[in-house]
């Protein structure tokens, strides 16, 4: 459904903060992408999206394609009317607008009035805390409210393939469990995801696939449920064992890409 | 008190009309980040235009091509320059605004020369009394119109697709771009929204009791800026308080100009900006704008 093909961006021409990733996410899978901060995560899901200019970043080499469109010349609306919709890091929900204001926005990408109508029931289903809240602004939210709001937002679009970046940031771990059990819901229901966690419990749990980035490349790739017993993901990402040596060694690297982004 | 009454409903009606202008300022400046400095060249071309073509084409069809010429100009705006300085700095921005400004203002006041061109408003200069208070037809028929225009625009911004797109846009442009809106059309909008506005203010401000239209014109739509600043630079509802209270207080100003005369004569043209800047040393952001407002 989506594959990615050695994709290189850089930030600014200066800063690579993907380098050569391959992927592919198989229609109806969940895929996860684990990695620290400035792995190139979000970079990738710019890159899907088409937001990557609004950040002066550049495909320089590589195809990501959708189906058979490349997506790397369109713009963030054409992308979303493809049927790819991301819900962002950190939720950037419209915070002055009401909830059902901000599930509207969420709408616009949809053209199909019945398609809207069938998402607002689908939402609500998933979320009922959002239809009791319609008209609350949605800065006074909870932050897992905010998170299920971002979600069904993004469900508006009708999406075919949900990016969702960090779902798990900031959350409490009983709210986590829930987001979790919201994306395999919405997987069942035949939308086809790519999570990007930090949070590996959560992500390798839901997903069928996962791959691990470090600094912008690909480290490990293969079956979520595998890759959960490889010594790797245990160490860097489930905390078992401690590999702080590695990980300051690294540190300096990683910071770089995150400021200039 | 009669006159005092009069004043007011005077000041009420001109404020109406600079808060049809100073939402249009809103509206750019929430769509496309930009202060836009090109709205009293607009406004002079949008009456330019009607006077021009009133005596060929008649007058209400001159008002209809008047109006579709300021949305026109703003758009074309927009779309050569500001749509293509996208990220550019804001002060950056509000500089090429005045450039534009300049250039088109220029060459209207060369059209129009020293002469003052006559809008042949069908309800001429006469004005009426409602209960012993004294306003001039135009002026009337301005509140009246304006009120509409208002209504209907906040209508419009809270429920219509294009208000959400708008105000969603305006909070957050990258995650309204994820959402599938397409800002550039939301911007374009706003500008054309925004070029009406101008042309019907710039409509009733060239008919009585100002002797029609003149470079002089062009002042007035400059008085709507300090409308929009003192309201709020990112909101709607500040940019109708702001502008009645400018409205108002010029007319109070030019009404009690005996009792003034000790800041000297005219202090009318000026009162607007001091009510601003005392205003905004109160409230930096404005009456109704969001703090937030200062991180841009």
């Amino acid at each position: 459904m989506l594959s990615i093909d050695s994709l290189r961006v850089t930030y600014g021409g200066a800063v690579e903060a993907v380098r050569g990733v391959s992927m592919e996410v198989p229609d109806g899978a969940v895929v996860a992408v684990l990695g620290s901060n400035g792995a190139g995560k979000s970079t990738l899901l710019r890159t899907i999206s088409g937001t990557l200019r609004l950040h002066r970043g550049r495909v320089d080499e590589g195809t990501v394609r959708f189906e058979d469109t490349d997506l790397t010349r369109r713009d963030p609306g054409q992308i979303v009317r493809r049927g790819i919709v991301q819900v962002p890091e950190g939720r950037r929900i419209f915070g002055r607008l009401t909830v059902e204001e901000n599930l509207r926005a969420g709408g616009m990408g949809n053209r199909d009035r019945a398609a809207k109508a069938q998402a607002v029931t689908r939402v609500h289903d998933l979320f009922p805390v959002l239809r009791e809240r319609s008209g609350q602004r949605a800065g006074l939210l909870s932050g897992g409210e905010q998170q299920m709001l971002a979600i069904g937002r993004a469900l508006m679009a009708s999406p075919r393939l949900l990016l969702l970046d960090e779902p798990s940031l900031g959350l409490a771990p009983r709210v986590i469990g829930q987001i979790g059990e919201v994306i395999a819901e919405i997987n069942r229901q035949g939308t086809s995801v790519l999570l990007v966690e930090q949070n590996a419990t959560m992500a390798l749990g839901v997903a069928d696939r996962a791959y691990v980035l470090d600094v912008g490349r690909v480290s490990l790739s293969g079956d979520a449920r595998e890759l959960a017993g490889t010594d790797e993901v245990q160490r860097l990402y489930l905390g078992h064992g401690a590999a702080l040596e590695q990980r300051v060694e690294r540190a300096p690297r990683r910071t770089l890409s995150r400021w200039t982004a | 008190m009669n006159q005092f009454l009069s004043l007011l409903l005077n000041g009420i009606s001109l404020g109406a009309i600079y808060a049809l202008i100073a939402l249009g300022f809103v509206i750019i400046f929430k769509a496309s980040e930009v202060v836009s400095f090109t709205h009293g060249s607009l406004l002079l071309l949008g009456a330019y235009s009607i006077a021009r073509l009133s005596d060929s084409i008649g007058f209400l069809p001159a008002v209809l091509v008047g109006l579709l010429v300021t949305a026109l100009a703003a758009l074309l705006v927009e779309r050569l320059i500001i749509n293509r300085l996208r990220g550019a700095p804001v002060i950056s921005l509000a500089i090429v605004t005045i450039g534009v400004d300049i250039i088109l203002l220029t060459e209207l006041i060369r059209r129009i020369g020293p002469d003052i061109l006559n809008v042949p408003h069908p309800w001429g200069g006469d004005s009426v009394r409602i209960g012993g208070v004294g306003i001039s037809e135009n002026r009337l028929i301005a509140m009246g119109v304006a009120g509409v225009l208002i209504v209907a625009f906040f209508v419009a911004f809270k429920y219509s697709s294009w208000g959400v797109a708008m105000r969603a846009s305006a909070e957050d442009g990258e995650a309204a771009a994820l959402m599938g809106i397409r800002q550039g059309r939301v911007s374009a909008l706003a500008w054309i929204v925004a070029g009406v506005l101008a042309g019907v203010a710039a409509l009733f401000l060239v008919g009585a009791p100002t002797p029609g239209v003149s470079a002089a014109a062009y002042t007035v739509a400059l008085r709507a800026f300090p409308a929009a600043i003192l309201g709020g630079l990112d909101s709607t509802g500040g940019a109708l308080v702001g502008g009645l209270l400018i409205g108002i207080t010029e007319a109070m100003a030019a009404g009690y100009q005996e009792q003034l005369s000790f800041l000297g004569r005219g202090f009318g043209e000026v009162a607007p900006y001091v009510v601003m800047i005392i205003v905004l040393l109160v409230r930096p952001s404005g009456l109704f704008g969001t703090k937030e407002l200062t991180r841009v």
